[in-house]
C-alpha cells in the first residue's frame, strides 16, 4: 500500500484465478454447511417449541446467549476443545444462525390462523400432515425471511474463520492486511460482499417460486 | 481439568493485571473504542432516523441501508478501510477500527429510530396537531417518548454488536481484548486466548444486560410520568 501502488492490480487477479476459485469454493462449503446444519437444528427446535410452548423461552435464551458471544471469542473458546479445525468454525457459524432461524420458524408457525388448522384437522389430517402440508408451507415466507438474514450474516462471518486457519475468502483479507497489499484485500472483501448479495438474491427467487399464491393473480 | 487450572493460574498472575498488556488496560481500551464507535454511530443515525421518521419518507432508503449494513462483513470493512486510513495518514489501530465499525453501528440505530417514530399512530399525531402543537413539539413531546423503547433497543443492538466486532480491530493492530485472542493465536498461548475470549464474551453479555436494565428503568419512569400528567 505504498503511494505508487495501484488500488487493484488486475494482473495479480488474472494470474491467481485458480487461487481465487479455490477460496471461493471453501467459503461456499463453510457457509453452506453452517446454514444446512443450522436450519436442520432450528427446524427441530422451532417445531418442538411451537408444539410445546414452554420450550420456547429456554430455547431462545440459549440461542440468544450464543448469538451475543462475539464470533472470534466463540471460536477462541472452542479451540482448547476442538482445535484449529473446521469443526470449531462450524460450531461457531451454526451458533449464529440459530436465534434468527428459530425465532422466524416459531413466528411463522404461530402465524397460521387457527381456522386453517381446524379445517385441516376436520379434513382428517394427522399431526404430521398438518405440520408438513399446512403449517410449514404457510410459514415458508417468514422462515425464508429469516433464512435470508442468517445466510447474509453467515457469509460475512465465514471470513472470520480465516483467523482459525479455515481459509475461505477471509484468507485473502488477512493476507492483504499482513502484506499491506490492497489488491488481495479488495478481492477477498469484495467477493464476500458479492457472495452475500448473490445468496440473498437466490433466496428471493426461491421465495418467489415456492409461494406462487403470493403473486399469481395479476393482470 | 489441567487446562482450566492453567487458565485460572494465568488469570491470578499479578503480571497480567498491570502494564500496557494488562487486563485492566485491555478492558479499558475495549470499552473506550466501543463507546467512541457507538456515540459516533448515534450522532449520525439518530437525527437521520428520527427526522426521516417524522416526515414519514424514505422507507426504502432506510431499509436498504440496513440491509447493506448487514451484508458488509466486519472483517471486510476493516480490510477495505485500511487503504483509506493509510491514505489519510491515520495509521493502524484505533482510527481504522473506528472508521470501519461506525458504518456497521449505524443500521440498527437508524432502522429502529426511523420505524419507532414513523409507526406512532396517526390518530395520536393528529390529536396533538389538533391541540395546536407545532411539528417540533409533536416530535419532542409525542413521537420521541412513544418511540423511545424501540430507539433504545436499536442502540442496544448496535452497542452489543460493536463490543463484539471491536475484537476484530486487533487484526489491524488496535488495542482492546481482541489483542489477547489474536496474539494468543499467533503465539499458541491458549491460556491468554481463552481469557481474552471469556472477557469479551462477558463484556458483550454485560452490555446486553446493562442496556436491558436501563430500558426497563426508562419505561417505568415514562409510565410514572404519564400517570402524573393524567392526575394533574
Amino acid at each position: 500500500m505504498s503511494p505508487g501502488d495501484p488500488f487493484i492490480r488486475w494482473d495479480w487477479v488474472a494470474s491467481h484465478l485458480g487461487d481465487i476459485w479455490l477460496r471461493l469454493e471453501q467459503h461456499l462449503v463453510l457457509t453452506g454447511l453452517a446454514i444446512g446444519i443450522g436450519l436442520a437444528i432450528s427446524l427441530v427446535a422451532g417445531i418442538w417449541s411451537s408444539r410445546w410452548p414452554w420450550l420456547y423461552a429456554p430455547v431462545t435464551w440459549v440461542s440468544g446467549v450464543l448469538y451475543t458471544i462475539p464470533s472470534l471469542a466463540l471460536f477462541a473458546l472452542l479451540i482448547p476443545i476442538t482445535g484449529l479445525s473446521i469443526v470449531t468454525a462450524e460450531i461457531g457459524l451454526v451458533s449464529y444462525t440459530l436465534l434468527i432461524l428459530i425465532r422466524n420458524i416459531v413466528a411463522g408457525i404461530r402465524s397460521v390462523p387457527p381456522e386453517v388448522r381446524d379445517a385441516a384437522l376436520g379434513m382428517g389430517c394427522t399431526r404430521r400432515q398438518l405440520l408438513w402440508r399446512v403449517e410449514l408451507p404457510l410459514a415458508r415466507p417468514v422462515i425464508l425471511a429469516g433464512l435470508r438474514v442468517a445466510t447474509v450474516t453467515t457469509v460475512g462471518l465465514t471470513t472470520v474463520t480465516a483467523l482459525i486457519g479455515q481459509g475461505g475468502l477471509g484468507y485473502f483479507i488477512l493476507d492483504g492486511i499482513q502484506r499491506f497489499f490492497s489488491t488481495v484485500l479488495v478481492v477477498g472483501a469484495g467477493l464476500s460482499v458479492l457472495l452475500a448479495m448473490a445468496a440473498d438474491g437466490l433466496l428471493v427467487l426461491v421465495e418467489w417460486w415456492t409461494t406462487p399464491w403470493a403473486h399469481r393473480r395479476r393482470g | 481439568m489441567g487446562f482450566l487450572a492453567s487458565v485460572g493460574a494465568w488469570l491470578v498472575d499479578p503480571r497480567h493485571w498491570s502494564g500496557s498488556d494488562g487486563i485492566p488496560t485491555r478492558v479499558g481500551e475495549h470499552a473506550l473504542i466501543s463507546v467512541v464507535i457507538v456515540v459516533l454511530a448515534c450522532i449520525i443515525a439518530l437525527p437521520l432516523g428520527v427526522g426521516l421518521g417524522h416526515i414519514r419518507k424514505a422507507s426504502f432508503l432506510t431499509i436498504s441501508i440496513a440491509n447493506v449494513g448487514r451484508a458488509l462483513p466486519s472483517l471486510a470493512m476493516l480490510a477495505l478501510v485500511l487503504p483509506l486510513a493509510f491514505a489519510l495518514g491515520l495509521g493502524l489501530g484505533f482510527w481504522p477500527t473506528v472508521m470501519a465499525l461506525v458504518p456497521l453501528g449505524i443500521p440498527p440505530v437508524l432502522t429502529n429510530s426511523f420505524v419507532g417514530v414513523k409507526e406512532v399512530e396517526a390518530d395520536v399525531v393528529d390529536a396533538a396537531r389538533g391541540m395546536g402543537m407545532s411539528g417540533w413539539q409533536i416530535l419532542r413531546h409525542v413521537e420521541l417518548p412513544i418511540a423511545a423503547p424501540l430507539v433504545m433497543a436499536g442502540i442496544r443492538n448496535s452497542a452489543v454488536a460493536t463490543v463484539a466486532t471491536a475484537t476484530l480491530g486487533a487484526v489491524v493492530a488496535s488495542g482492546g481484548l481482541g489483542r489477547y485472542i489474536v496474539d494468543g493465536l499467533a503465539t499458541q498461548d491458549y491460556d491468554k486466548l481463552f481469557v481474552g475470549a471469556l472477557l469479551v464474551a462477558l463484556m458483550a453479555i454485560g452490555t446486553e444486560l446493562g442496556f436491558a436494565a436501563l430500558e426497563r428503568r426508562m419505561t417505568r419512569a415514562g409510565g410514572e410520568r404519564s400517570e402524573l400528567l393524567r392526575v394533574s
